[in-house]
């Protein structure tokens, strides 16, 4: 047999190629798809559901205004961590976010836990001028969200969404434009939002129930954001990952 | 203008369109340092987000890394690509002159549409894929033209062995192929809008966003990158490649390596500890092909150093290979749990990046466009002395981005773990950020550094360009830059 030397590959386009796209291929191979098919990469704990059409609204201004280039939403197991923000992340509290918003970078803090810890008027006027409550801050200010929000298509953005794998039901579906409005209209009957959508909190998150805007809709979802699981329920048998 | 052409062949190579690339990526890079300082300068003086919704930080920063990355770094391999790709192979491009011009004006249509978006808040939400689907789309199309172009000429060739700047470039085309494919699978909301959402969601979403994140570096960054360097560094030393050998071992082990990093920007998070450890180990390992192939590079040079006193062109490739080697330490290093867990979410990964960035890519692409310019017009550069000036300005430039961002970032990563006497925690977040204030104006300064070196170079690329004489190029190949078998 001929001993083997490089000048084979190197004079052959094809095998070159070949060769190449099966050394890259391994990798990417071996980390990602045991992620789909191990079943305990996602926490077995209650109280995940499908963002409500507010907040998903909401989540995709987040997504739009770049929020993600400064604020992670992924907290760490450290102490200091735990003391700042709260307990670390679980992967079920992202498995329904498309796309993922861990982030990279903390110009300002995390958010993955900020629902729930200033109130509905502190965000509205935060957002609108950071600087007013918060002088050392260097956000840029989001007053031009004070817009009416555009939700015609709601309807598409949760079938699209059922499309990649979010149970949002028929029902769901069907009802999201008034679940929408009840969501931000604090007197608005919600018997059937909130048997869709578990813990949902109805508000006039800008203090102005009689348009729904954008503001609405982002302070909506940072309001929801690390609120789903109850941690004094769950037990550290839940939380083991593979 | 009439194209140079190679003894003995039909037809001359194809160098529109290559001039075309060379000029592309003079503008966008002077338009992606602009869109950079800018944006420090708002981390630094918030006011000057201007309260209008398109020029908000969020909005632009999108801007500045596409147009460095796919702008910049994109219009210059390319370019160099099929420039590299017609000498090596003594083949003129698969596909010709319109070819050419397809990929060049395909390029610039993807980089227009995606910027345009982003300002309008056009966005899939995750880093450096952040072009919505109907601009993937599109950008896959002129991707597979730029294959098909690539590996035809190949396919072409008049000489037996495929040189190994060949490789890496091959490499670079099939790989970001693969990963913009991947990470890029989404379902259009549909409905008249341009939203969609990608098919996988929180940590596997992550883990391939990362997976593609990292390599974007890896292979865009990097393998691209080392082709233009196995090519240039060479030629402007007119010597060959130090070790044939080494040329193997770096390819191989490189490609295999890389792909295995994009954990590494997920330590400590909810994706499962075995990807991490994945990640770490494997990110240690690049090391060393990526030493290996600093050491080939820089060899090279041995028996011509004396080179680096008359060519400032040179300075700059050398100079960036030297980057690289200090970027490819530093990079293991923070992939190393306990490091990360102090310099993640900081601005050291900031300092990081640019230190790849301004140092070894920028410079790369100086040190080619400066051999190449006066080879493709067929003129003398227009003064070696502001080359010089270029090169001093940023690496001074360089050296208060980075340095700066060291600071601020190990300070920011330590504060926020500060505990006082009682046990509490020390700092609130905000007195962290306000910390940063000073930093934050020392690295917009060497950002203004780093632009003002690229306006020089403008200057000095329009003054040749537009000389009127004609002359023979000093620097024309006598031989193949190929190491001996």
């Amino acid at each position: 047999m001929k001993r083997f030397t490089h000048a084979l590959i190197e004079k052959n386009l094809i095998l070159l190629g070949v060769l190449t796209l099966l050394t890259v291929a391994i990798g990417g191979l071996v980390q990602i798809v045991p992620l789909f098919l191990v079943e305990t990469t996602i926490e077995r704990v209650q109280g995940i559901r499908p963002y409500t059409p507010l907040e998903l609204m909401g989540r995709n201004i987040y997504v739009r205004e770049g929020c993600y280039l400064c604020h992670s939403q992924m907290v760490r197991p450290f102490r200091d961590e735990a003391e700042r923000y709260g307990h670390y992340s679980l992967a079920a509290e992202s498995m329904y976010d498309h796309p993922f918003q861990w982030g990279s970078k903390r110009t300002g803090p995390d958010l993955a836990r900020v629902g729930g810890r200033y109130s509905d008027d502190w965000h509205a006027a935060h957002l609108r001028s950071p600087r007013e409550l918060v002088p050392a801050s260097v956000m840029p200010p989001y007053a031009f969200l004070d817009r009416p929000l555009d939700a015609e298509a709601i309807r598409a953005h949760l079938r699209a969404q059922r499309g990649v794998g979010v149970p949002y039901s028929d029902e769901m579906i069907a009802e999201a434009p008034r679940d929408l409005a009840a969501q931000a209209t604090p007197e608005a009957d919600a018997t059937g939002f909130s048997r869709r959508y578990p813990n949902a909190r109805q508000a006039a998150f800008d203090a102005d129930p009689k348009v729904v805007t954008e503001m609405d809709a982002l302070v909506a979802y940072l309001q929801m954001l690390g609120t789903l699981v109850r941690f004094s329920d769950v037990t550290p048998d839940q939380l083991r990952q593979p | 203008m009439a194209s140079y052409a190679e003894p003995g062949l039909a037809e001359p190579d194809v160098e529109a369109p290559v001039r075309a690339f060379a000029i592309a990526t003079v503008f966008w890079g002077i338009a992606g340092f602009l869109a950079g300082v800018v944006i420090a300068a708002q981390l630094a003086f918030p006011l000057l987000n201007l309260d209008l919704e398109w020029t908000t930080f969020g909005r632009l920063r999108p801007l500045h890394t596409s147009a460095v990355i796919f702008a910049f770094g994109g219009n210059a391999l390319i370019g160099t690509s099929l420039y590299i790709v017609q000498r090596t192979c003594r083949a003129r491009l698969f596909g010709g002159e319109e070819m050419g011009w397809f990929l060049f004006w395909g390029y610039q249509f993807f980089i227009v549409t995606a910027a345009v978006g982003y300002l309008f808040g056009v966005t899939q939400g995750k880093e450096y894929a952040e072009p919505e689907w109907y601009v993937d789309l599109w950008l896959t199309l002129v991707w597979v033209a730029y294959l098909v172009a690539f590996a035809g000429t190949i396919l072409k060739r008049r000489e037996p062995h495929i040189y190994v700047a060949n490789w890496f470039l091959l490499a670079f085309i099939i790989t970001v192929a693969m990963l913009h494919i991947v990470n890029n699978l989404a379902l259009p909301v549909g409905d008249g809008i341009g939203k969609s959402y990608g098919l996988a969601s929180g940590v596997q979403d992550a883990m391939i966003q990362w997976w593609y994140g990292h390599n974007a570096v890896g292979f865009f960054l990097t393998a691209g990158f080392l082709g233009m360097m196995y090519y240039f560094i060479p030629k402007q030393a007119g010597r060959p490649v130090y070790s044939y050998r080494l040329s193997i071992v770096h390819f191989w082990s490189l490609i295999f390596l890389y792909i295995w990093a994009g954990p590494h920007h997920l330590h400590y998070t909810a994706l499962p500890d075995w990807a991490q450890t994945l990640g770490m180990v494997f990110s240690i390992m690049l090391w060393m092909p990526s030493w290996g192939g600093m050491i080939n590079g820089l060899m090279t040079l041995s028996g011509a150093w004396d080179k680096l006193r008359t060519d400032p062109g040179l300075r700059f490739s050398v100079t960036a290979v030297g980057f690289y080697a200090m970027a490819t330490f530093e990079g293991p290093v923070m992939s190393i749990r306990a490091v990360n867990s102090l310099s993640h979410y900081t601005d050291w990964t900031i300092g990081h990046v640019h230190s790849g960035a301004l140092g070894w890519n920028g410079f790369i692409i100086f040190g080619a466009l400066y051999w190449l310019i006066p080879v493709l017009w067929k003129k003398r550069l227009y003064s070696e002395r502001l080359v010089a000036w270029h090169f001093w300005v940023a690496t001074l430039g360089i050296v208060l981005y980075i340095t700066a961002m060291w600071v601020s970032g190990i300070m920011q990563g330590l504060m926020w773990r500060a505990y006082d006497e009682h046990g509490f925690l020390q700092y609130a977040f905000v007195e962290t950020v306000a910390a940063m204030h000073p930093y934050y104006v020392i690295r917009m300064l060497g950002g203004l550094l780093y632009l003002s070196g690229a306006l020089i170079m403008a200057w000095n690329i329009y003054r040749t360009v537009t000389a009127a004489e004609e002359e023979a190029p000093a620097a024309l190949p006598a031989a193949l830059p190929m190491a001996a078998e």
